[in-house]
């Protein structure tokens, strides 16, 4: 049964562009019902300010199935807010309660720019996955997708880490802005699979090279994982760690035989 | 003579289908040793304009890539890998007949046929049934985690309106590891230089030059700035317009604009009353409700559902003994059960939540219940196959499925209608494609489960790559128009124009509020169940709140920086006019098929009654100058090798 929360307190952090400088604004929302989600409780607000002739506030959503990675709010310090394993957009106002103080903010990190208010700009991540973070197989001409059998052990361990839905909560949680989680997620996926063998190494070494371009560097806080709406383990990492050194071996030797 | 015939009399525009000779098995081979090809080192002659990345768009840009051809790729989103298919739970159907239970490509194409209620063209369903086995290896090579067997092949599992096990499946993330596949390979061209991305940009207008598609006019959504970009072709994969309901399972930034200002421009907008309401989301809980989500369609294979015999039954559902539930699916459709097509389950839930057997608080759901599944499979089976829905319907609803039944209804999902294309993909303007959803070619008048993943990656990897370059090899090295062209400066003007116009209303009420209103009225009188009555009344509310939006519009801040109001407003005033031309369509097609359904034409058994004689016919409307005076252009469909028969699922 629904219940009614009254008099919700939000601290919103606006800023009018990149180079603006930023402050918080309070509004205060006096009754939501607590089956509502938390970017409904922004909507109501947004329409309200509209009507009162303000800009409305800006944040980043989509889907709100929690699939789509869109959704990007540090919600009282934490990314995604209180919720283990769960979006901003699938956090619902049943995990608060009257009275209460929200502060809501961007991801922070300086491989995130903010763009405006509470939105900021991932293409970093982007850029990653452009520097090796696929399978090369061109369309047309693959082999029939039962001729390279694949332990379920197997699939269900890319399975986990392909899970990654690239919102950078990871960073955004990180207090080095690292984004190792995120580039170990996707480095997990391919480089389990036995399609992702022939550029495991070229694809690790590249991938980790743009990241330690644009990103901080992971000092095993374990922060991220905490703050993954997927609960994308840690241990990539660790394997991205360790295909990484093998890299710099196995790449030279490639590079030699040429 | 029929009311095809006499309509068809009377087209405006001359719709050539260009179906290939030859038996409907033999027409794609038969194409494809036919076209015209485009040399390798003459490909990067041309410039072609990918609006979209979603499963279609992402798929179709870094196909032509790789051929060689420059690409352009836009969307609106942050990146390309937020697109809406990411949000497809269940599977991708694939005629691999892996399964030894007797699939093929010819079945594949029946039930797609069939399940479309004789409303496609069979050509195009064949060719998507013979590719769709493709599709399976091509995502595999690409890294796909499809879910395996011990033995480390390939699993499979049903889907509503088909006897065969046959859909692929990542568990209930299918759309996100087959969007992020596309993706991958769309990012590998992007670093390779093959494709130019323009990420926050929305397409704002089509230009067409002598005839021909020539660019497109976008919006670039941080700064406001309007610009210009030529193409020697123009691919729109901009997806489905289900978003006109206000409340439906799309993601919140679905929009018609591409294709509209496409239909604007001259593209024909072909049966836009063709909406799917999908049986399993779950029901809204309150009225500031932005969106509803979906339970995959999966969730059927073990899931029962049913509701209290009794309408004033007050019982928790474990409580109500098992005489006393109306397991209405299997009792109505014996032989597909709780795995009856879309259409035929959704309106079967209405009928009970209208006859007041509906349950939750609101009383507007029904259940559907795993305690069956989970005392037969074991706890562990169920999480494994359902773990992760169970847990989104828990963090939504706020009640555990493994305890208490689920409670779903049916919801707007996908649109069958969409541009009017012929097999090549083109629109009716040369030059313009349309793919994936924003076309309306390959499922009728109702799409099976996991066909949509299916054809967005058909026609994106597939069909385009051959069909575009069919169309530009005889464009080899003559001189297109540049953005300096006067149709580009006045197109780009138009916009301006038409984005400082909602600023200066400065009226009272939100881009929101106005899409709400409008939301209600498409899904009162053109949702699961329409009437002559109702649409004719729709066609008055329509202009009438059309007409309080032009003028108590409400846009704050400005266009020069990033505005979300403002590209709300934009997409509102598109749905106003795309809703009308639904309606219209409705209240046009005297008959009952697949996802239309009109009261008047119902079987004794209140199934959908179809007219072949007067409507085995895609409407395909052309803009008339305003939203209210379209002009019907028909083209007949006929079938072949699938014969016209009632639709039955008992």
């Amino acid at each position: 049964m629904s219940n009614h929360l009254k008099n919700i307190t939000l601290r919103i952090w606006r800023q009018a562009g990149p180079a603006a400088k930023g402050n918080f604004e309070t509004h205060v929302v006096d009754e939501i019902t607590d089956e509502a989600s938390f970017l409904e409780m922004l909507d109501l607000l947004n329409d309200k300010l509209i009507t009162e002739g303000k800009e409305a506030v800006v944040f980043d959503h989509d889907c709100r199935e929690g699939i789509c990675g869109t959704c990007s709010l540090m919600i009282d310090g934490q990314a995604h807010g209180p919720q283990r394993g769960t979006a901003s957009c699938q956090l619902h106002m049943r995990q608060f309660k009257s009275n209460d103080t929200i502060t809501i903010e961007p991801w922070r990190a300086s491989a995130f720019p903010i763009i405006k208010d509470l939105m900021v700009d991932r293409s970093a991540f982007d850029r990653i996955i452009e520097s090796g973070g696929y399978i090369t197989a061109e369309t047309g001409g693959a082999p029939d997708a039962n001729l390279i059998p694949i332990s379920k052990i197997v699939a269900d361990a890319a399975m986990d880490s392909a899970a990654c839905i690239g919102c950078g909560a990871c960073v955004a949680a990180c207090p080095n802005g690292a984004a190792n989680l995120f580039t170990g997620a996707k480095i997990a996926h391919l480089s389990r699979l036995p399609q992702g063998q022939a550029e495991r190494y070229s694809r690790v070494e590249a991938m980790v090279e743009t990241m330690d371009e644009k990103f901080g560097s992971c000092t095993n806080h374990g922060e991220c994982e905490a703050a993954c709406p997927k609960e994308i383990s840690i241990d990539v990492i660790a394997l991205m760690n360790k295909d990484y050194r093998k890299a710099k071996f196995a790449n030279r030797k490639d590079l030699a035989r040429k | 003579m029929t009311l095809t015939d006499e309509l068809f009399a009377k087209n405006t525009v001359t719709l050539d289908s260009k179906i290939p000779e030859g038996p409907v098995a033999d027409k794609w081979d038969n194409y494809k040793q036919n076209m015209k090809l485009v040399n390798p080192n003459n490909k990067r002659k041309f410039k072609v304009i990918v609006v979209g990345t979603g499963l279609a768009g992402a798929s179709a840009a870094a196909t032509l890539a790789e051929l060689g051809y420059q690409v352009d790729a836009f969307t609106f989103h942050d990146s390309a890998r937020r697109a809406h298919s990411i949000a497809a739970q269940g599977g991708i159907n694939g005629a691999k007949n892996y399964k030894g239970d007797g699939d093929s490509v010819h079945r594949l194409f029946y039930d797609t046929v069939k399940g479309g209620d004789f409303r496609s063209r069979e050509a195009n369903v064949h060719r998507l049934a013979q590719v769709s086995i493709d599709i399976i290896d091509q995502m595999v090579a690409q890294g796909v985690p499809f879910a395996r067997e011990y033995g480390g092949l390939l699993d499979n599992r049903s889907f509503g309106g088909a006897q065969v096990s046959r859909t692929f499946y990542a568990r209930g993330q299918t759309g996100q590891q087959l969007l992020l596949g596309a993706y991958q390979q769309f990012s590998r061209q992007v670093g390779l230089g093959g494709i130019s991305l323009y990420n926050r940009t929305e397409l704002i207008d089509i230009v067409v030059i002598d005839g021909r598609a020539s660019g497109i006019v976008v919006r670039d959504l941080v700064t406001g700035e309007i610009s210009s970009h030529a193409a020697h072709a123009v691919v729109l994969a901009t997806g489905g317009y289900g978003n006109a309901f206000f409340l439906s399972t799309n993601a919140m930034a679905c929009n018609v604009t591409a294709a509209w200002r496409a239909h604007r421009k001259g593209a024909l907008f072909a049966n836009p009353c063709y909406t799917q309401i999908h049986p399993t989301c779950i029901p809204q809980s309150d009225d500031s409700q932005s969106k509803l989500t979906l339970m995959s369609e999966s969730l059927r294979n073990d899931g029962r559902v049913w509701v209290p015999v009794n309408p004033n039954e007050t019982r928790l559902a474990r409580d109500i003994p098992e005489e006393e539930r109306d397991y209405y699916l299997e009792r109505l459709y014996p032989s597909f059960g709780n795995l009856a097509p879309r259409d035929v389950s959704s309106r079967a839930a209405k009928r009970l939540v209208d006859n007041g057997q509906g349950v939750g608080a609101k009383k507007n759901g029904v259940y559907l219940d795993f305690s069956e599944a989970i005392e037969r499979l074991g706890h562990d089976v169920v999480q494994e196959r359902y773990g992760n829905l169970f847990e989104m319907y828990e963090r939504i609803a706020g009640e555990n499925p493994y305890e208490t039944p689920m409670r779903i209804y049916p919801a707007s999902h996908y649109t069958m209608g969409g541009l009017w294309v012929d097999y090549e993909l083109q629109t009716n303007i040369p030059g313009l494609y349309a793919a994936g959803e924003a076309n309306f070619s390959d499922h009728g008048a109702n799409r099976l489960g996991a066909s949509a993943l299916m054809q967005g990656l058909s026609d994106g990897y597939f069909v385009l790559p051959y069909t575009i370059g069919n169309g530009l090899a005889p464009l080899l090295n003559k001189p297109m128009p540049g953005i300096d062209h006067p149709e580009f400066k006045a197109a780009e003007e138009a916009a301006r124009v038409r984005y400082n116009a909602y600023l200066a209303i400065n009226g009272t009420k939100s881009p929101d509020y106005f899409h709400r209103e409008l939301g209600k009225i498409i899904w009162d009188y053109c949702g699961m169940e329409r009437t002559e009555e109702g649409l004719k009344k729709a066609l008055e509310l329509l202009p009438a709140l059309y007409q309080e939006f032009k003028t108590d519009l409400r846009v704050t801040g400005d266009g020069d920086s990033l505005n979300q109001t403002l590209e709300k407003a934009g997409r509102v005033d598109d749905f106003f006019q795309l809703g009308m031309l639904m309606c219209r369509d409705a209240l046009d097609r005297n008959e009952s098929c697949g996802g239309h359904f009109r009261s008047e034409y119902q079987t004794d058994e209140g199934e959908a009654l179809r007219d072949d004689v007067n409507y085995c016919h895609v409407a395909a409307w052309q803009w008339g100058g305003d939203p209210m005076t379209p002009n019907l252009n028909v083209e007949p469909l006929e079938f072949e090798t699938v014969h016209l028969a009632t639709r039955s699922y008992k």
